[in-house]
């Protein structure tokens, strides 16, 4: 998994890149969180166009950032492009709790 | 029944392993000439029930996942992965969506839905203490 931001006026966009599964998604958890600690965030895009797969451990990843956003008054926002990925979420309901584009 | 081909793989129950397992049962499935779709709907489901054993199954200790699959008919994969480890207690209120046990690794509880959704059949079986296993089919209908 590959992570890289953008952090520009309180918005902060993570790109992720690779697979997302139970292995990586600690991984990944811990450097957004790094990312999120050290900077005034407003709002959070995950911006997931580079993720080729995703399991269920993405549903996990992205509620407990909507958690942790939630508590520090801030929004997040999804970018999805893989339609089996967009399934997933839709599944879970996370699309009713987070604007996925 | 005819099978008409088989595959089995034992591996150690660590997270590192999780992206062999679903790749090794993909690449099995091809030969069914799968679609792209058919094949990440696979690895999904099996990710999952690979994930259920190093979350839950061996939550406390080390041991091995066995996976199994077969191509039966000509049709349609089955793929069987079982643990030796703790055993699910209920497993109607484990399939159930977004149930989890596991309060702190943010788990979504949605493994057994996904598996449900993307393949045609899942059928579980567990003893506490014994171990679980999970047998999914799904029929790729060839393009041929």
């Amino acid at each position: 998994m590959q992570i890289t931001y953008e952090y520009n006026g309180g918005g902060l966009t993570v790109y992720l890149s690779g697979e997302l599964d139970h292995h990586t998604a600690k991984k990944t958890r811990d450097a957004i969180d790094d990312i999120i600690s050290m900077k005034d965030v407003k709002k959070l895009t995950i911006d997931m166009s580079g993720v080729v797969f995703m399991d269920s451990s993405g549903i996990g990843l992205v509620l407990g950032r909507y958690k942790l956003l939630c508590e520090l008054g801030a929004t997040l926002e999804l970018r999805v492009k893989n339609a089996q990925i967009r399934r997933i979420f839709e599944m879970s309901g996370v699309n009713r709790l987070i604007r996925i584009r | 029944m005819t099978v008409n081909n088989y595959l089995k793989l034992t591996i150690p129950a660590r997270s590192v392993n999780e992206g062999f397992a679903r790749a090794a049962v993909a690449a099995f499935a091809s030969q069914l000439d799968p679609t792209l779709s058919d094949i990440t709907e696979i690895k999904t489901a099996v990710s999952e029930a690979v994930t259920n054993c190093i979350v839950h199954a061996y939550r406390d200790a080390m041991g091995e996942i066995s996976i199994r699959a077969r191509i039966i008919n000509s049709d349609t994969l089955e793929v069987g992965i079982s643990d030796r480890g703790s055993g699910i207690e209920d497993i109607e209120r484990a399939r159930t969506p977004l149930f989890t046990t596991c309060e702190t690794g943010e788990r979504s509880g949605m493994g057994f839905t996904i598996m449900e959704s993307f393949m045609d059949s899942v059928r579980v079986s567990s003893r506490v203490g014994r171990g679980t296993k999970v047998v999914m089919r799904k029929r790729i209908i060839t393009r041929r």
